[in-house]
């Protein structure tokens, strides 16, 4: 019940903050009752896949860790788009691609797929395939060392432990 | 300032929009094009929605800009992973130029997908 409280209350956060500002000739009470309608509808049909525990998303600590996170995150974005506009722009186009396997010791559905995405808007990597034991299979435009252990340090090693204190 | 940052913003947004692009027509097999397509138009994409969370006078559409900036950050990569995650089933190969490719070491191993 405490989870779909929670999960109700962050919906209709959003909602909110979508139809502000309040006020004459801007949203009123039928756009919060339009909203109330929509996040319980939402909570009804998440009902089945929002079995981890929503609490944790009040722990203010994870949130502190977010925050880092999208700093950290926002460096490697830019670093990835460099990159990326220097092989695409190249006239030789410099790329060596091919589909590595790395390994992640995360264990959450949630865990490991802000890890997949992280990867996906990092440096020369997208993430294929999650498995169920725990491995990804990442594309990688410029495959430089081989081996699952350090590909992993490489790809992986950077973002988990930031990610197993935000939804670890 | 914020004026100023904001049109700078805008016109790097569509800078890397536009290497986006580029690198979709000139990228050889579907895995690399994703690569461009999702990485430079997300930053471009980003950075435009920064630039008008700068320059819009209300905050109320400042707000509105940054929540569209986190849905964009969360939604690309989901949907590019699906992509390629699609085109990998459907057996779609990988460039010839491509180095190595262990997604079939994974399923001989008889890993159970989720």
């Amino acid at each position: 019940m405490k989870n779909r409280i929670t999960l109700f209350a962050v919906c209709l956060l959003v909602w909110l903050l979508l139809v502000w500002p309040f006020g004459k000739g801007s949203a009123g009470a039928p756009d919060v009752l339009a909203g109330v309608v929509a996040a319980a509808v939402t909570v009804a049909v998440m009902r089945e896949i929002s079995t981890e525990r929503a609490d944790r998303w009040l722990n203010p600590v994870r949130w502190f860790w977010a925050a880092v996170y999208l700093v950290v995150l926002a460096y490697y974005i830019v670093r990835a788009n460099l990159d990326v506009a220097y092989r695409v722009l190249h006239p030789a186009m410099p790329i060596r691609p091919g589909i590595v396997r790395v390994r992640t010791r995360l264990k959450g559905a949630g865990a490991r797929t802000l890890l997949a995405n992280s990867i996906t808007l990092t440096p020369g990597t997208l993430s294929v395939e999650v498995t169920a034991d725990g491995e990804i299979l990442v594309h990688w435009i410029n495959v430089t060392v081989t081996g699952i252990e350090r590909v992993t340090e490489r790809i992986v090693g950077r973002f988990e432990w930031f990610i197993s204190r935000i939804a670890g | 300032m914020s004026s100023w940052l904001g049109t700078v913003l805008w016109l790097v947004g569509a800078a890397f929009d536009l290497v986006g692009c580029i690198g979709l027509v000139r990228l050889p097999d579907v895995y690399n094009r994703l690569q461009a397509g999702t990485k430079c138009v997300t930053l471009g994409t980003c950075l435009i929605l920064l630039g008008t969370a700068l320059l819009a006078d209300c905050p109320a559409c400042s707000a509105k800009a940054a929540m569209c900036l986190l849905f964009v950050l969360v939604t690309a990569p989901t949907a590019a992973h699906a992509l390629a995650r699609g085109a990998k089933v459907s057996g779609v190969p990988l460039w010839e130029g491509s180095v190595v490719d262990e997604w079939d070491a994974t399923v001989d191993r008889g890993g159970e997908r989720s």
